[in-house]
């Protein structure tokens, strides 16, 4: 589904990513750990094209994220209309639910599917609804994000992500600013997604989730991936000394 | 002539008033010519194309280092000599919305760059567009912000009006010098020449408050912002 090959990123004159080499499979969920500033986030907005690679490529489902044939032997960059389409073909779910506040829950839902999908409305606010259905907030639909809680705002972000119909969900720590009492109920909606053969890729805090959900864990730090495999295995016997003092600390 | 005489003003209501309205046809006229100009730079001056973002920047800085009083004068006295004649309402509306617009282009680009970059970043990661995520997602929630300080720039544009009355144009504060000039009242005369003024912009602003009511209760409280913060 996703195939990453020598991912590398800089600002300015600090290389973020050092080279990322990364496949993840249609109806895998694989998850990022690793600590702070480790480049985590920004591995998951190159892959939404938020952040133009500094060099390597991506192929979703076979086609390069970004860049095209220039038909020359060369690559060129893709244009906007083309860029937006691949964007649309995967789904991002941030720390910070980013909803949008003047507009309802299901019109938050409906937009894009609407303006970039062509959906006609009734359709839209069909899918829209057996979403929020889907998330346990159907009751919600007419409500403005900030009279929610976070975790149903989470989890409205998440329907939000799904009514484009993705081929896939990126999910940046989306349980991190959340109360300890909603935590769960989003965590909840993710593995149901995983259960339905979703392809995730997921960077979390929470190694009991990651544990459980995964099929497998990848541990970054300082912008390489420094060890990947199952997650049993992965918590009962890292490999790498830095993934080694790593879970000794959030253990 | 001693005391306070109320018949001179009674006497010359009409012209006044209609100074009045002469002077809210100019105020309309420039506002909304300013707001269109407004928009179009505060965008330009967020393009992508530096050639943009340049003639956006220097049309501000331009516009907003030189007197408005000035302005009027070069398009109105100054262009016939290179073959360009205005007339004088054309040349008014032209110099007060082309004014305007420079400082309703900062308005805008502030409000629009208030909004915070998270929910334009959630925008495009769905798939829309940079124009779609500006027309549905940026402005909607730029307008809750800009209101007041756009209120400002209105009640600014009333005042400013009352420059065009030095290219002959018969507006509220033309209307009253010619009243002095006949009357020789000039207490009378331009305290009703003020308040006039005033009442016209305590409407706006009322008006303009109403509108903050109704997209405030939304877009703005939770927004968390303020233009303040953003240094406008
Ligand atoms: N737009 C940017 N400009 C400059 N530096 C950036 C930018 N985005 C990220 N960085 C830097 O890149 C590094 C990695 O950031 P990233 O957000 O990917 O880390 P992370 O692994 O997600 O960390 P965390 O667990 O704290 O979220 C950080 O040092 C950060 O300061
Ligand atoms: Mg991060």
């Amino acid at each position: 589904m996703i195939s990453v090959r020598k991912l590398t990123k800089r600002f300015g004159d600090q290389e973020i990513l050092r080279g990322i080499d990364l496949e993840v499979a249609e109806r895998d969920v694989v998850a990022i750990i690793g600590p702070s500033g480790s480049g985590k986030s920004t591995v998951l907005r190159c892959l939404n094209f938020l952040e133009a690679p500094t060099s390597g490529e991506i192929f979703i489902a076979g086609e390069r994220l970004g860049y095209e044939d220039d038909g020359r032997g060369g690559q060129r960059r893709r244009r906007e209309a083309d860029l937006n389409r691949q964007r649309a073909e995967i789904g991002m779910v941030f720390q910070q639910f980013n909803l949008w506040p003047h507009r309802t829950v299901l019109e938050n839902i409906i937009e894009a599917p609407i303006l970039v999908r062509r959906q006609p409305p009734d359709a839209a606010i069909a899918i829209a609804r057996a979403l929020l259905e889907k998330v346990g907030l159907l009751a919600k639909q007419d409500a403005y994000p900030s009279t929610l809680s976070g975790g149903q705002q989470q989890r409205v972000a998440i329907a939000r992500s799904l009514a484009m119909q993705p081929r896939m969900l990126l999910l940046d720590e989306v349980t991190s600013a959340l109360d300890p009492e909603t935590i769960r109920e989003v965590l909840d909606v993710i593995k149901a997604l995983a259960v339905e053969g979703m392809t995730m890729l997921l960077v979390t805090h929470e190694m009991a989730f990651a544990r459980e959900v995964a099929h497998r864990i990848v541990f970054m730090d300082e912008g390489r991936i420094l060890e990947e495999a199952p997650p049993a295995e992965f918590f009962s016997r890292p490999q790498h000394a830095r993934a080694k003092a790593f879970l000794d600390k959030v253990l | 002539m001693n005391g306070f005489d109320t018949n001179v003003i009674l006497e010359w209501a009409p012209l006044l008033f209609e100074g009045l309205l002469v002077t809210i046809a100019f105020t309309l006229g420039s506002l909304v010519l300013g707001l269109l100009i407004g928009l179009l730079v505060a965008v330009a001056g967020m393009s992508r194309h530096f050639l943009l973002r340049l003639a956006a920047r220097a049309y501000v800085d331009a516009i907003r280092g030189t007197p408005l009083l000035l302005q009027l004068f070069i398009l109105y006295y100054g262009l016939p000599a290179a073959g360009i004649k205005l007339t004088a309402p054309v040349a008014g509306i032209l110099g007060l919305g082309i004014n305007a617009g420079a400082y309703l282009a900062e308005i805008f680009r502030a409000g629009i760059e208030a909004v915070p970059r998270p929910h334009v970043q959630a925008a495009r990661s769905l798939g829309m567009s940079s124009r779609q995520t500006l027309v549905r997602i940026q402005l909607p929630q730029a307008i809750a912000l800009v209101l007041p300080p756009m209120a400002n720039e209105m009640i600014s544009l009333v005042k400013s009006t009352s420059l065009i009355s030095t290219i002959s144009i018969g507006e509220l504060l033309r209307s009253g010098q010619i009243a002095v000039s006949i009357t020789f009242a000039p207490l009378e005369i331009y305290l009703v020449v003020a308040a006039l003024y005033l009442a016209l912009n305590l409407l706006l602003s009322s008006l303009v408050r109403h509108l903050e009511m109704r997209t405030g209760s939304r877009g703005r409280s939770e927004a968390n912002r303020t233009l303040q913060d953003v240094g406008v």
